[in-house]
């Protein structure tokens, strides 16, 4: 099939690996939540499992963990960014905290919260530090500090992750939104920063970042490596739950997996559905706000807590990076020394091999997926800009799609489903699982700098007498090579920080460096973890650094590619 | 007629509303200059000639070139060349590889290399193949984008707001290049302006649009009206 007939059928072929396997997994998940399991002899329909599922005693606490947790992450991550954009945007101070936090943004999930565990806990970094000579203690102090039963722990390790994220989000809406001249304009009216942003800026930035305030929100209450990493065991949350019951030999267990699966996804639906209310609700309150006129008597102090938690949460990202690493090499430990007795290549002799074949294992998924949801995003919107289709609102709507349905409501059916089929679980069906995640990011990178393209280049080049297939090749992907290589790099970070995609489709039989980093928390090996974490996240820095270099290097003599 | 490029009841709509309408023919070596306000459809119309109407625009009409009804050829088969205000040069290949990229495929490299450097020459530019385009002056720039237009060997030659970047002393001189070459190679040249003086210097055919849709011809000798 030539090309030329092969790109109309590109967008199709994208929403077909974006939703194919959300609505087979979904599916996957009704059938055996109505006790409908082939594979174990059972046939439905029966309401059993959902008998099953609402006698667990620990349901109560697993749906209030997760509705709280998620909701609680979302409200404050969300908070800090705004009242740190409102404060601060175009201040020294925000531009080194941007700075600080954009490579965040590529740690995976679980590395960030391994740092973490390891910086808070009783024998962490932090009470090291203060002890014995703050604090007096000797030996760590007996506290439930990481998987507390409340799920805090595990609401700042959300927090300390999706903080980065909003905030580049909301910085590339900020352009859109001529913010500076408004503030400008509110300050010259006598209102303070903060005030005058949220009163003037706010709801124009707002409604942009409205589909990825979603996704954080779905992600957050239905997350399961960081739960596992940092949340309760006693109930853990319900996604962990679930995840428990898919991993149970006996295959009926599946049954009270799915119907839990159901909940989760009614739960993150509902949340959704409230959280739209609220924004309805604060829409109001903000109108009489802005109609009584306040000045913002507060805003000096708002805006220095919000640069204060925001630094915070910077730092407890990195400092526990410093600490993973300083673990993968230490030797002798004991508490309350702040730093090892001796340094060691011991630990990376030991696992080093074995973190060497996850990192094949893992760099092989990341690779492949990120190339494929490259080409496709590619192919789209060449198709987009060839045939002149205007993409709707409603179809960005449906990129976000797979990033609402909670995971944990729609890969458990897939991996029932593969299993009814008879189909092979491994390496082919991850790659496909991870490109539902992979896609939508690599899609929303690429999208802007790709339709921003100067299109007079496109006339001048065909006027020039190229081909659409030789402008594309010889000049626009040449000239798009920088922000080509970032959403690649996004793709490669995100494929490497999958944790339940790799499990569940991978049977197990996956060896990821993230699961095998998630599956080593249960255990208390520290320099274990430091090695895996540490290896974990360079698979995902590494790509970024050179999505920067590779372009510098290639149009050092470019002047006209050198920014932007 | 055969030759030269014709406008044949072109008509440019924005949704279902005519915004210009253009019937006329350029001669080869003339110049047709179109003058109206920023907004009234004058790049709109030079996209219908070179096959680049954006999605909200639609047009009735027809563009001959050289006798051949170009109407519905792809864009890069339609041997109409284009010159903007902005230089528009590729800022990832060199000067000498921004020429090479409007000459037509075929012929020895060591062929090539010597059009290029023709080409360089004859603007007063020698040397510069391996130059960054970025590191040239206005006036430069704007004669590597007039040189690799025209060794793509065009049959026309559209010009939208060409001159406007530049400033008073360059800009008669680009002028004069611009229309020179056009002339020497009979090309027809239909340009977009907004500026009289530049209307004046291209000394054809002018066709003057308000915001009203309707069109008055100056010098109506070859226009069909």
């Amino acid at each position: 099939m030539s090309r030329r007939r092969l790109l109309p059928l590109l967008p199709a072929l994208t929403l077909l690996a974006l939703l194919g396997p959300v609505a087979a997994g979904l599916w996957g998940t009704v059938l055996p939540a109505f006790g409908h399991l082939p594979a174990a002899g059972l046939t439905g329909p029966s309401l059993e499992p959902f008998r099953d599922l609402f006698g667990w005693a620990g349901l109560p606490r697993a749906v209030m963990l997760s509705v709280g947790t998620g909701v609680l992450a979302t409200v404050i991550s969300l908070s800090i960014v705004m009242l740190v954009t409102a404060g601060w945007s175009g201040t020294r101070p925000f531009c080194v905290l941007e700075r600080l936090l954009s490579p965040l943004l590529a740690v995976p999930h679980a590395a960030a919260a391994f740092g973490l565990a390891f910086l808070i806990a009783p024998s962490g970094w932090l009470a090291r530090l203060a002890s014995p000579g703050l604090t007096g203690w000797d030996r760590p102090p007996d506290l439930l500090i990481v998987q507390d039963s409340w799920g805090l722990a595990m609401t700042a390790g959300l927090i300390v992750k999706e903080v980065p994220f909003l905030l580049l989000i909301t910085l590339a809406a900020l352009g859109q939104a001529d913010a500076q001249r408004s503030v400008r304009v509110a300050q010259a009216l006598g209102y303070g920063r903060v005030t005058g942003w949220l009163k003037t800026v706010f709801p124009r930035v707002y409604a942009q970042i409205r589909p990825p305030v979603y996704v954080v929100l779905a992600y957050a209450m239905s997350v399961v490596d960081v739960a596992v990493i940092l949340g309760p065991n006693t109930p853990p949350s319900l996604s962990v739950q679930i995840v428990t019951l898919m991993s149970d030999p006996d295959l009926s267990m599946r049954l009270e997996a799915a119907a839990a699966a159901l909940l989760q996804l009614a739960l993150v639906v509902g949340a959704l559905m409230v959280w739209r209310f609220g924004e309805v609700v604060v829409a109001a309150l903000g109108r009489r706000w802005v109609a009584s006129g306040g000045r913002g008597k507060a805003d000096t102090a708002v805006a220095g807590l919000a640069l204060a938690a925001g630094t915070v949460s910077a730092l407890a990202v990195f400092l526990g990076l410093i600490v993973m690493a300083i673990w993968s090499f230490a030797g002798f430990w004991g508490f309350p020394d702040a730093l090892p007795d001796t340094m060691t290549l011991a630990n990376w002799a030991r696992f080093g091999s074995g973190t060497l074949e996850a990192l094949g294992e893992t760099a092989l998924i990341a690779v492949v997926v990120a190339m494929v949801a490259l080409v496709l995003t590619i192919g789209c919107l060449e198709a987009e800009y060839r045939h002149n289709i205007r993409v709707s609102q409603r179809a960005v709507w449906l990129l976000y799609l797979p990033l609402l349905i909670p995971q944990t409501a729609f890969l458990p059916g897939l991996q029932t489903l593969m299993l009814n089929l008879g189909a092979d679980i491994g390496r082919g069906p991850v790659m496909l699982a991870h490109l539902v995640f992979v896609l939508p990011y690599v899609f929303l990178s690429l999208a802007d700098p790709f339709r921003a393209w100067d299109a007079r280049m496109g006339v001048i080049a065909a006027a020039l007498r190229a081909s659409p297939d030789r402008i594309l090749w010889r000049v626009r992907l040449p000239m798009l090579l920088r922000p080509i290589l970032t959403a690649l790099a996004v793709g490669l970070a995100v494929s490497v920080g999958q944790y339940l995609a790799t499990l569940l489709i991978g049977g197990g039989r996956v060896a990821t460096l993230t699961t095998e980093a998630v599956a080593l928390a249960s255990g208390a090996d520290r320099r274990a973890i430091g090695v895996y974490g540490l290896m974990q996240t360079g698979a995902a820095l590494v790509p970024f650094t050179l999505a920067l270099l590779i372009p510098a290097l290639v149009w050092r003599n470019r002047k006209g590619l050198r920014h932007g | 007629m055969d030759k030269g490029l014709s406008l044949r009841d072109v008509t440019i709509y924005k949704g279902k509303s005519p915004l210009i309408r253009v019937h006329h023919d350029v001669a080869p070596g003339e110049v047709l200059t179109i003058m109206g306000p920023s907004g009234v459809g004058k790049s709109t119309l030079l996209a219908f000639v070179t096959g680049t109407l954006a999605a909200d625009f639609s047009a009735t009409g027809a563009v001959w070139l050289d006798g051949q009804d170009i109407t519905h050829a792809a864009a890069h088969q339609r041997r109409v060349g284009i010159l903007f205000q902005d230089d528009l040069l590729f800022p990832h290949l060199s000067v000498g590889a921004n020429l090479a990229f409007g000459l037509p495929p075929g012929g020895t490299r060591a062929d090539r290399q010597a059009r290029i450097d023709g080409a360089l020459a004859e603007v007063g530019l020698d040397g510069f193949a391996t130059r960054d385009p970025a590191t040239l002056s206005g006036g430069q720039k704007a004669r590597v984008a007039l040189m690799r237009m025209l060794l793509s060997d065009p049959c026309a030659l559209l010009l939208d707001e060409p001159f406007s970047r530049l400033d008073a002393a360059l800009r008669a001189q680009v002028r004069e290049m611009v229309f020179d070459r056009a002339r020497s190679r009979a090309l027809p040249v239909l340009m977009v302006t907004h500026d009289a003086e530049d209307a004046q210097a291209a000394g054809g055919a002018i066709i003057t649009l308000g915001d009203d849709c309707g069109s008055r011809t100056t010098d109506a000798s070859r226009s069909h009206q």
